[in-house]
Formats: structure tokens, sequence, C-alpha cells
């Protein structure tokens, strides 16, 4: 089988979330890579070196310059033509652009996969993870999306993959992209954190949440996540949610602080190594769970931990 | 005469601004679903069902654009069993001006439910389709994306706010790393994000208003599209139970944990 994967970049570098896409894509077949944007040669640089890969396309066009799905979709349609499967990480771009490549090629996706039984059967969580469903396809392309924290990451080296160049993008001019707000951190990213320290509505307040949360993560060289109450509440960016309809996380250490422990968000971080939570209600959910727990007042208890570590 | 006028106002803004929106009946959110034992999926028998969260989503905001007056009419749409009526009643009871029942008891997957709403859109020229981003149950997240690429149309998918002018509208989305904006010409799919809005509990007066407006009853074969499965679910497991771990006395036993399991 000859697959095609999407390489998630910003035009300057690859993001690690196409690193699972590649290990995923291996256990198909042929890995070839698609870098589609515009000014993007660094990026396919970067992805020939990546272990495994046969070939790097490279879509070089303004049209692409913000993968939108608009534009990105039918130039991936036009692709499979030689391909046999796509595949994309479970991003909110590979979501964006997959199920549009799919509906073009009229077939069915198959979302957020956590295994490949076998060309095509694979296993993918229903009913916020509740439930893992193991599904077979009669399509004959592949449409998939992959989720990152269920592959190890392919290496970034050793590999030496021919590139090419393709063309045939176009603007389909329905859309245009206006402008982006994408917050600078010297923090890790939520999905590649070894650790990961969130909090929830009890931190009450933005200024709280800044005040309690943010030092015991800078200590921890953590990333910071929170759960949707937190976000609802405007504590912190829509980025930092984790669950069921936010991120999926599973670092070495995720701790829970002043979280309940409510199924969405479970569904987010329950593949985590070590499940730490600090809440003051000892029959909050978070604590069927956590591997260690500590009932406390979280005001209390997180600045003096930051103290400790 | 009051009617006339506002129509008049409408005629004026050339105001033709249909909103379809669809949505689906799942299991209610606050239940923990049961995988049943013969591995043939999860048990639904009894259990309290809703409409997506997300759709109720989707629903508000349809209603917040008529109410700016920059919509004319609200359409709800399921494709689902006979009870799926509820789910209209309920978009009808928030504020929906009528629905659509396409009745089936079949599985209809993303794809086919995105073939039977490009129909829906043939007939009913709406300028606005507005989606949930995901399904609680099924958690696909695709049908908005799929309708998009069927039409042709722009797609302004995980919705965190939606501004309807003239003839585009601009989305601010949802993305890993923070927001994006796009402007789509219309007609053209949105679906939500949980911060577009907060939707709004239909009133007691409401629900029985609702009662009286009006719901197609229409059957898959209506619409002469092929919706077969293409995936077969072979088995539905429960995922590895997480045991419990241990509860500590104070910070200090909690450190000295940490470092025991190496994580400082
Ligand atoms: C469609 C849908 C999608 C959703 N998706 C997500 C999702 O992706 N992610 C997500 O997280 N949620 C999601 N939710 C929301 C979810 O159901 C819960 O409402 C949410 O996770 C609760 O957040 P919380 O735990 O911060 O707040 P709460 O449930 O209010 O919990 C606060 C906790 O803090 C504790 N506490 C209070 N004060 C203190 C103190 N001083 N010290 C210590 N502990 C204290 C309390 O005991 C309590 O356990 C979704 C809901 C819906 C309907
Ligand atoms: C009676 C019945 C039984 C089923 N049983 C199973 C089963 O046992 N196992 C299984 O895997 N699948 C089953 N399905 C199919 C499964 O529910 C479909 O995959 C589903 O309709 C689409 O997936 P999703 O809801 O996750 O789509 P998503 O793409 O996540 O949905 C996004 C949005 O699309 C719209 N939408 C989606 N579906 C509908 C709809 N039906 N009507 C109107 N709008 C909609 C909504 O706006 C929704 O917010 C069944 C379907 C039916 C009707």
């Amino acid at each position: 089988m000859k697959t095609l994967i999407w390489v998630e970049h910003d035009n300057a570098s690859m993001k690690d979330a196409t690193l699972a896409v590649v290990t995923a894509a291996a256990k198909l077949g042929e890995v070839h890579a698609l870098v589609a944007g515009s000014g993007c040669a660094s990026v396919a640089d970067q992805v020939a070196k990546v272990d495994g890969i046969a070939t790097v396309h490279v879509a070089d066009d303004a049209a692409l310059a913000n993968g939108l799905a608009e534009n990105v979709a039918p130039l991936v349609a036009g692709l499979m033509d030689s391909h046999d499967a796509f595949l994309a990480p479970a991003t909110t771009t590979g979501k964006n652009i997959a199920p549009r490549v799919a509906a073009l090629l009229d077939v069915m996706q198959i979302s957020d996969i956590l295994s490949v039984e076998s060309a095509d059967t694979f296993t993918r969580p229903i009913y916020a993870g509740n439930a893992i469903a193991t599904v077979k396809t009669s399509d004959s392309k592949l449409v998939i999306t992959v989720r990152g924290t269920a592959f190890d990451k392919a290496a970034t080296e050793g590999g030496s993959a021919s590139i090419e160049a393709v063309g045939g993008a176009s603007d389909a001019g329905t859309s245009a992209f206006v402008s982006e707000e994408i917050a600078k951190s010297e923090r890790p990213e939520l999905t590649s954190a070894k650790t990961i320290v969130s909090g929830g509505r009890a931190l009450g307040s933005s200024e709280k949440f800044e005040e309690v949360i943010t030092p015991l993560a800078d200590k921890l060289g953590a990333a910071i996540g929170a759960s949707r109450a937190a976000v609802d509440a405007g504590y912190v960016p829509n980025d930092y949610q984790v669950g069921q309809t936010g991120k999926i996380v599973a670092p070495e250490v995720y701790m829970a602080i002043g979280i309940s422990g409510a199924i969405q968000h479970l569904a987010g971080m329950k593949d985590s190594k070590v499940i730490v939570a600090i809440n003051k209600d000892e029959d909050a959910p978070i604590f069927q769970v956590a591997d260690i727990g500590l009932v406390a007042d979280l005001f209390d208890a997180v600045p003096e931990l930051t103290s400790k570590v | 005469m009051r009617r006339k006028v506002q129509f008049m106002i409408v005629q004026m803004e050339g105001n033709d601004m249909k909103i379809l929106v669809p949505v689906k009946r799942v299991i209610d959110y606050n239940v923990k679903p049961r995988v049943k034992s013969d591995g043939s999926g999860v048990d639904l028998a009894n259990v309290k069902m809703s409409m997506n969260p997300f759709d109720e989503i989707s629903v508000e905001e349809a209603i917040r654009l008529k109410e700016a007056g920059k919509a004319e009419e609200i359409v709800a749409v399921s494709v689902g069993p006979q009870k799926a009526q509820e789910t209209l009643r309920t978009a009808l009871a928030m504020g929906a001006d009528r629905a659509i029942l396409v009745n089936t008891d079949e599985e209809v997957e993303p794809l086919g439910v995105a073939k039977i709403l490009a129909k829906i859109v043939e007939e009913e020229a709406p300028q606005l389709v507005i989606c949930g981003k995901q399904a609680i149950d099924d958690d696909s997240n695709q049908t908005g994306q799929m309708l998009a690429a069927l039409l042709g149309w722009g797609q302004g998918t995980f919705a965190n706010t939606v501004e309807l002018d003239g003839n585009s509208v601009d989305v601010k989305r949802e993305i890993d790393g923070g927001l994006q904006t796009v402007k789509l010409n219309l007609p053209a799919v949105v679906t939500t994000d949980l911060r577009l809005n907060e939707p709004r509990y239909a009133s007691l007066p409401n629900i029985m208003k609702a009662k009286k407006k009006p719901m197609d009853e229409k059957t898959v074969a209506d619409y002469g599209v092929d919706i077969t499965p293409r995936l077969t679910t072979t088995n539905v497991s429960e995922p590895p139970v997480r045991q419990a771990g241990e509860k500590v006395a104070d910070v200090d036993a909690l450190v000295e944990k940490l470092k025991a399991v190496g994580a400082i």
C-alpha cells in the first residue's frame, strides 16, 4: 500500500504531530509525505530526514499558505490517484481537512485511530473514550486521522527521502484567510509535554490561575492545561482545554488541580502515565483515576508544593 | 399592519437569509455509556437521550442571528429514528421555525448524513448551514466538512465567533495554537465550538408553541441517495480501566511520592 501523510507545519518548521502519523502510516505500507504551504522548502528538508519516509511531495503555492481546507482538499484528492491511503494527525488542521478530502473521494473517513489492526481494520474511541470500536472499511481508498498519543513518534533523523515538487494547487475562491492570534510561549506544547499542570473551575479567576498554577508549571518545566469550565470562565485561552472536545494528552505526569474529573475531561487525559489530583472533595471522581491523590485546599497545597519541588 | 412594516424592512435589507441547522439525537452528556457485554455496541436501551450539545449551540447561534435581523428563517433537520422528533421539537421550542425529520432506523454514517443534507440544501437553498463540530456519541467530527465538500462551499469549522455581513461570513475558529479568522463567501457551512454561545433553555410557553410548528417527515428514499455504510463495526469493547491509586496525607508525602515515581 502507498500512503500519503499530511505534514503539519507553519511554513517554517514541521510540527511534532506529524511524527506519530508517520508511524501509523508505516504500518500500512510505503510512506509518502505532502508538505502543502507557501515558502515551505525548509519544512520539506526537515521531513526528508524523518526516518521511514520515501518521498516528500512539496506543493508550494500562495493559495496553500494558511492551509485553507477549500484549497488543500482538491490537491490532496488529486494526489490520491496514485496513493491508497491519506493519513492526517487528529489536530484541528487534520480534522478540518481530512473529511473534506474523504467526501471528494466519496469514502468514509476513519477518525482518530488508536491502532492499525490490518490494512482495512482499525480501532477508534467513541463515546468520549468510554468505548473502543473496531471498524473495518470497504472503501478502496482510506482517509484516516491519527490520535497522536496512540503511536510512537518516528525519529527525526536517519531518513533521506527524495523531494519532489507537485503543482496543480489553486484558490477555490470560496474562503480567505483574515488573521491569526497564536500565543507565543516558551512553554512546551500541551500535546508533546512530559508534564502538564492543569487547573479547573476551582481557581476562580484568571489572576488566581496565574498566581497558583503558573509558578508550579514553571518550576516543573510543564505545559499548562485546563478544564472546559476554566476555559469557558475565561481564566485561560481556549487552546488550553484538555478533554473529549479539546486536546487529547498523555504526558508522563498529569496534575489535575481543582478539577472534578467529568467524563469529558477524563477522555482527554486518562492515558497519562501518572495522574496526580489535588481536590478538596475526597469524593471527587478524579480520585478514581488518580495514582496519587491529595485531599486539600489547592490555595494552600499548591503554593506549598511549588516551594518544595 | 405591523407585520407589513417588518416585512418591508426585511425586503429593504434584501434579507432572504435562511439557515439550516442539522441536529442529532445522542446519549445525554451526563450519562456514562455502558458497553454491551457481547461487544455489539453501547447499550442505549432506557438511556436518557438529548440533543447533541454542539447542535444546541448551533440552534442558539441561528436564533441570535435571526434576533439580530440577519436571518429570516431557521430550519432544523435531523436524520434518525422516529424519536429524533423530540430533538427537533427541542430545536423548535428554542426558536427554530420549522423542522424536517429524515426518518431512518438504519445506521447513517457522516458521509451518508452529508449526502442527505446536500439534497436538502438543494431544495431549501439556505445561505448558511450551521452544524455541530462533533457528535458526542460517535465523535467523528466530519459531517460539516463533508457537506461543504459536496456542495463546493467554504467551511468555517470549530467556530468561536460568527459574523454575518452581506455576502460573506467571518468565522473566528478555535485552533490548536489559538484562534484563526477566515472569511467565507456565502453560502457556507459553519461548525460550532463550545465558546460560540451559551444555549438558552426553552421556556414552557415556547415548548407548547413548538408543538404547532410544522414538521415534515421524509424518508431517505425521498432523496435518492445511496447511504449504504462503508464501515462495519466488528467489535465494541471497554477501554482498559484505570485503578485508583492512593491518597497521601499532606504535601510532604506528595513530594515524596512524586520523587518515588520519578515525576520530579
Ligand atoms: C459537549 C461537552 C463537551 C465537553 N468537553 C469538555 C472537555 O473537552 N474538557 C473538559 O474539561 N470538560 C468538558 N466538558 C465539561 C465537563 O462536563 C465539566 O463540566 C468540566 O470538565 C468541569 O470542569 P471542572 O472540573 O474545572 O469544574 P467542576 O466540575 O466545577 O469541579 C471543580 C472541582 O474543584 C474542587 N474545588 C473547589 N474548590 C477547591 C479548592 N479550594 N481546593 C481544591 N479543590 C477545590 C471541587 O471539589 C470540584 O471537584 C464538556 C461538556 C459538554 C457538555
Ligand atoms: C438508528 C441509528 C443507529 C446507529 N447505531 C450505530 C452504532 O451502533 N454504531 C455506530 O458506530 N454508529 C451507529 N450509527 C451511526 C452513527 O451515529 C453515525 O456515524 C452518525 O450519524 C454520524 O457520526 P457523528 O454523529 O459522529 O458525526 P459528526 O460528524 O461528529 O457530527 C457533526 C454534526 O453533524 C450533524 N449531524 C450528524 N449526524 C446527524 C444526523 N443524523 N442528523 C442531523 N445532523 C447530523 C450535527 O450537526 C452534528 O453536530 C447509528 C445511526 C442511527 C441513525
